[in-house]
């Protein structure tokens, strides 16, 4: 499988001040579904926005082999108080995608229906975001976030305030997505108990990779984050 | 009313600016910048002053460094050199300052600089309408035209960044139209308040609108009907035009939150 993600000795401080992540390798291969996991400070969201070139790195270098790239910040920045419609967002998704100038074609109006089909809010899409559930509102981002076709779908901890529930209907609908899409998929979470059935593979970040392998194989104490501070 | 040359120019103005005040103030009030309207006012004033000293047209002078501190704004935002606000404090106060110490400079300080500071729509000439038209068509044409981007990025700007729309140019782009509305609307309702004839009407239709296309179609009605309120009631009160009109906006915003009240209440409880 060819690597779509590749860190080399990567480290990051911001603003000079303390190294956030330190000397890291990691690889990731196309299509793979992985948890980037940690404790808080712990360097998942720096490293997240390091692999989307919204930072770069101190020292070491990032290669990324996919283009079309999907993002679900860790706050959605979006005005969720105004009156943007489930289809609205979606939309603005899909422009990375079309022509700039003019209005959206016949075929890009399609593509949001189908990504807004994608993620069951079909019935909703011209409801209001700020009316739905924080469950359908993440589906909403997922959907703004595939109208663009993207090849790699990074999340940061994208069921923050979310219930257990619509924690794994979320993550169960990554899952199907990246194998139907085939997409490289790299989903940030602080607890990722909800996620650990439907991933390959569990990266765990505290400043460097302390922890790397498939879910089955994390030793138990690891299944609270919060003991990573007391990793060796 | 409208047999008078001095009050068909004035509505004629009145309209172009009506209209394009609340549509480039949608982008703004959505970004959470509804008071760079305010800092770029006061940038515009500079320019009033400049084109005192260098006796060139006010309205050119104003343009030209109205676009210059909105791209100056909006470059010291997006190079994270200083905070929103910051940079806005930054480019309010020199424009101020600037102004005062030009218009000294040229012996301007007994000119009337109240036309300038609260609007003198009924001295709009015709030549100054033929400017107002065809720039604000301009704005709004390019508006129409690069909608979808310019929501994109107001919708989720890192998220534009990752998919590698140019959120820069289109930002400053943002910054620019603003700028434009700002030097344009100067005789109509003048440097200190055109800011809220930007902001005013966006945030009234967003508590009754039911998408960003219904809120920035309503807000261009609210402003262009703002206006002409304005305007008719200024004419028959014997009120000065630019306040009058930014209290109607005003009032719009109070009347669009009562309207809008019963519906909040039963979308929580849907909730």
């Amino acid at each position: 499988m060819p690597v779509a993600v590749r860190l080399d000795h990567v480290s990051f401080a911001y603003d000079h001040g303390a190294l956030v992540l330190r000397d890291l390798d990691l690889a990731i291969d196309r299509g793979e579904f992985v948890a980037i996991a940690g404790p808080n400070g712990g360097g998942k969201t720096t490293l997240l926005r390091l692999i989307l070139g919204l930072e770069h790195p101190t020292a070491g270098r990032i290669h990324v082999s996919l283009q079309r790239r999907g993002y679900l910040p860790q706050r959605a920045q979006t005005p969720i108080d105004a009156p943007l419609t489930v289809r609205e967002l979606v939309g603005a998704g899909r422009v990375a995608r079309s022509r700039l100038l003019g209005p959206a074609s016949r075929t890009d109006r399609q593509a949001v229906r189908d990504a807004i089909e994608r993620v069951g809010l079909s019935e909703r899409a011209d409801r209001r975001l700020s009316t739905l559930s924080g469950g359908q509102q993440q589906r909403a981002f997922i959907a703004k976030a595939l109208a663009a076709e993207p090849e790699l779908l990074a999340l940061d901890e994208p069921t923050t305030g979310v219930d257990v529930e619509a924690q794994e209907a979320i993550a169960a609908l990554l899952q199907r997505l990246g194998s139907e899409l085939g997409m490289t998929i790299l989903y940030v979470s602080h607890e990722f108990g909800a996620v650990e059935d439907f991933v390959e593979r569990i990266v765990l970040i505290r400043e460097r990779v302390v922890f790397d392998g498939p879910p089955a194989d994390l030793p138990g104490i690891w299944h609270d984050p919060s003991h990573v501070h007391a990793a060796p | 009313m409208l047999h008078l040359e001095f009050m068909r120019l004035a509505f004629g103005a009145g309209i172009v600016v009506g209209l394009l005040a609340p549509a480039v103030g949608f982008f703004l009030v959505q970004r959470r910048l509804s008071l760079i309207g305010d800092g770029i006012g006061h940038v515009a004033f500079a320019g009033v002053a400049l084109g005192y000293l260098l006796a060139l047209p006010l309205v050119l002078t104003a343009l030209v460094v109205s676009v210059l501190g909105a791209l100056s704004i909006e470059g010291l935002r997006a190079r994270r050199r200083a905070a929103g606000d910051q940079a806005l404090a930054l480019i309010f106060y020199t424009g101020i300052a600037g102004g005062v110490v030009l218009v000294s400079a040229a012996g301007a300080l007994n000119v009337n600089l109240f036309q300038f500071l609260f609007g003198s729509i009924l001295t709009v000439t015709r030549t100054d309408l033929a400017v107002i038209a065809g720039l604000g068509a301009g704005a709004l044409a390019l508006i129409a035209v690069l909608y979808r981007p310019l929501l994109a990025v107001v919708v989720d700007e890192e998220g534009a960044r990752v998919s590698r729309l140019p959120v820069v140019p289109l930002n400053a782009l943002t910054a620019a139209l603003a700028a434009v509305t700002i030097a344009l609307s100067m005789r109509v309702v003048g440097i200190l308040l055109i800011a809220a004839l930007m902001v005013l009407p966006v945030i009234a239709a967003g508590r009754v609108a039911w998408s960003m296309r219904s809120t920035i179609m309503i807000s261009m009605g609210i402003g262009l009907a703002s206006v002409l309120t304005g305007i008719t009631t200024a004419y028959y009160a014997n009120l000065p035009p630019g306040g009058t009109t930014v209290l109607v906006a005003a009032a719009a915003v109070l009347l669009a939150e009562l309207l809008s009240a019963p519906a909040h209440l039963l979308n929580r409880r849907a909730r």
